[in-house]
C-alpha cells in the first residue's frame, strides 16, 4: 500500500478512484506520563512521553486508514491530511484522511 | 508563606534551568539544521532540476514541546498589556524546527532525498488540571519523500 500526501504516485497513473478513506483513535494519556509532563512543565522543553504517544496513536490512525483502503481493494491512498484535536482533558485524537485510489 | 516560597523555587528553576535547556536545544537545532541544510524538502509539488520522482513514502516528524514556569508567567503578563508574546513565539518556531528536522531525518533513513508537498501543523494540547495552561503544543510536519532521478 503506497501512502502519499500529493495528488498523484510518482511513475503511476491513477485508474480510478475509490473514494475517501479514514481512520482515527482517540488516546489519553496515562498518569504517570502526565505527572512527568507536569513536572517537565516547569522547566519547559520537550515533552517526551507526549511526542511517542502521538506518534503511536498517529500511526495507528494510518494503519486504520490503510486497512479501509485494502478493504475497498486499493493500491494506494493518496492526497492524505492529518489532524490531531484534544477532544477532552487529556486526551487527544488523532485523525488521519485520503482518497484510495486503485493503480494502473 | 510557604506558597509564596514555591513559586519563588519553580520561577528560579524554570528561570535558570529552563533559560538553560532552552539554549541548549537551539543551538542543538542551529547544529542539525547545518547537517541537513542540503536536503531538499518544499511544500510544493516539483523540485527544480529533478525531472521524476520515484519510490514515495509518507514521512512525519513531530514534537510536543513546553515553555517554563517563568516564560509562562511572562506570556499571561503579556496577555494583560497585549502585543507580541515573544516567549510564545519562540516556542512555536522551536518546535517546528524540531518537527522539520525528524521529518527530513525519517525520510533520509528511508534513502529518500528529497520531501515534497510538506505540511505543518499545530495543535494545542490540553492540560489535565484546566484549560488556562497548556501542557505545550504539538507540532507535525509531513510530507512525501520521493527518490529524485
Amino acid at each position: 500500500m503506497l501512502i502519499s500526501n500529493i495528488e498523484t504516485i510518482p511513475g503511476r497513473e491513477v485508474q480510478e478512484i475509490l473514494g475517501l478513506v479514514s481512520g482515527s483513535t482517540v488516546r489519553a494519556k496515562h498518569i504517570g506520563r502526565d505527572i512527568m509532563a507536569g513536572l517537565k512543565n516547569i522547566v519547559g522543553g520537550e515533552l517526551q512521553g507526549y511526542t511517542e504517544l502521538l506518534q503511536e496513536a498517529r500511526d495507528e490512525a494510518t494503519e486504520r486508514m490503510k486497512k479501509e483502503a485494502q478493504a475497498l481493494g486499493a493500491d494506494a491512498v493518496v492526497n492524505v491530511r492529518f489532524s490531531t484535536s484534544s477532544v477532552a482533558q487529556g486526551a487527544a485524537e488523532l485523525f488521519a484522511y485520503g482518497t484510495a485510489v486503485r493503480l494502473a | 508563606m510557604s506558597q509564596l516560597l514555591c513559586i519563588s523555587i519553580l520561577f528560579a528553576l524554570g528561570y535558570i534551568v529552563g533559560g538553560g535547556r532552552n539554549r541548549a536545544h537551539l543551538r542543538h537545532l542551529d547544529k542539525r539544521e547545518a547537517e541537513l541544510r542540503g536536503f531538499v524538502a518544499t511544500t510544493g509539488l516539483t523540485v527544480p532540476k529533478h525531472g521524476s520522482f520515484s519510490d514515495p513514502t509518507l514521512v512525519s516528524g513531530g514534537v510536543v514541546i513546553s515553555v517554563d514556569y517563568f516564560k509562562r508567567f511572562i506570556a499571561a503578563f503579556h496577555s494583560i498589556i497585549g502585543g507580541r508574546v515573544k516567549t510564545y513565539e519562540d516556542l512555536m518556531s522551536r518546535g517546528r524546527r524540531e518537527a522539520i528536522i525528524r521529518m527530513k531525518h525519517a525520510a533520509a533513513s528511508q534513502g529518500a532525498d528529497a520531501i515534497i508537498n510538506v505540511r505543518i501543523e499545530t495543535t494545542r494540547m490540553a492540560n489535565g488540571r484546566g484549560d488556562k495552561q497548556t501542557a505545550g503544543i504539538e507540532v507535525l510536519a509531513y510530507g512525501t519523500a520521493v527518490r529524485t532521478a
